[in-house]
């Protein structure tokens, strides 16, 4: 079966807490993300995430602050902003802006991080591995 | 500052098609400031041509460079070295930019990635105003800085005209009037009696009149 790999920014005051509560709360999720942990989900930058596609990510996802709880105001919409802008760009690009999206989250929530984890590698691992990389997985 | 806007991205990419190796040039003057082709822009959009054209199983070799200005010669002979073994130049500066470097490197092919849009400036963060018409003979003192050549769309010297209705010109009820701003600030200033004086119809061989301007300044000649 098809591993994706998906890079996951994630926002220090939330989704990267919540990851440690779903370790602590002894979750299981898919083990196909990895973790980069963000001082703000507004911190995004566009080249960054076009990085990770470039060099074989599947998907990635940016997980930020629920809406108004964000520790610096408004960087959560910035980012949410951001990748509606680059999953318009992956469309033309023809990698399809759906391998990539944004979440909200809070820290106390480890289940939905464990969720998000798993719909988003269920997602990938239907779309199937990135064009990109589409043959080094074949020959694999 | 000059504003503009990146093309389609099919467009780009449709340019240099045929291309191995491209430079992506960016600029860092104007159109870094409107966020169309500075630094960040360039790597973006070199990013996306590679990624594109891998998929389409032509790999893309890009270089990048962003320019101080792309309208000043001496920044475009710095990027000679990197000109020299590339098949096209796509440059994110404005129109100018684009001609200096095709200028410059005359056996190169260079295309504009941006379309150049207006004169004009920052109104909020990421919205961008058209307020010069550049016409070449000023007359902000006569109408409290507000510019009735650009900002009227019908560039009237006398308004306001009778599709002026409740502060909003008749094209859309987004667009202020020139004409209502220039009255208002007028008097706010205790100035109208400025706009009782009539304006002649306006000198336009200072504008686009006789083909492409030229300024020159005999002091800072060498």
């Amino acid at each position: 079966m098809f591993e994706p790999r998906i890079v996951a920014f994630c926002c220090h005051y939330c989704a990267y807490s919540a990851a440690d509560l779903a370790g602590s709360m002894r979750l299981q999720y898919a083990p196909n993300i990895r973790v980069v942990e963000m001082p703000c989900s507004g911190t995004i930058d566009a080249r960054v995430i076009l990085a990770a596609f470039e060099d074989g990510a599947d998907g990635v996802y940016v997980a930020g602050c629920l809406e108004g709880d964000c520790h610096f105001l408004k960087g959560n919409f910035r980012a949410k902003k951001r990748v509606h802008y680059v999953k318009k760009l992956l469309d033309d690009i023809g990698l399809g802006g759906e391998r990539l999206e944004f979440y909200n989250l809070s820290a106390a929530m480890g289940t939905r991080f464990a969720e998000i984890a798993n719909e988003m590698t269920e997602r990938i691992r239907n779309l199937g591995p990135s064009p990109l990389r589409a043959k080094e997985v074949a020959g694999a | 500052m000059i504003v503009a806007e990146q093309k389609p991205f099919a467009e780009i990419a449709g340019f240099v098609a045929d291309c191995n190796k491209i430079l992506v040039a960016g600029c860092l003057g104007c159109v870094a400031v409107c966020l169309a082709g500075g630094e960040k822009e360039t790597e973006i959009l070199a990013a996306a041509l590679r990624m594109h054209r891998r998929l389409q199983g032509k790999p893309l070799e890009t270089v990048t460079y962003t320019a101080t200005r792309q309208c000043d010669p001496e920044y475009v002979d710095a990027m000679a070295d990197l000109v020299k073994d590339v098949d096209a130049v796509v440059s994110l500066a404005c129109g100018v930019g684009v001609q200096y470097l095709a200028e410059r490197y005359r056996d190169k092919w260079v295309v504009p990635a941006l379309n150049t849009r207006f004169v004009g400036g920052s109104v909020a963060q990421g919205v961008w105003e058209e307020r010069c018409g550049l016409c070449g003979e000023c007359i902000l003192h006569k109408t409290g800085g507000i510019c009735p050549i650009i900002r009227c769309s019908k560039s009237l010297l006398n308004g306001p005209c009778g599709g002026s209705q409740y502060g909003k010109c008749e094209i859309s009820k987004d667009v202020p009037c020139a004409w209502q701003l220039i009255y208002d600030r007028m008097k706010a200033l205790g100035k109208l009696e400025w706009l009782l004086e009539y304006q002649p119809p306006k000198d336009w061989s200072k504008s686009r009149d006789g083909g492409p301007r030229k300024a020159v300044r005999e002091d800072a000649t060498i």
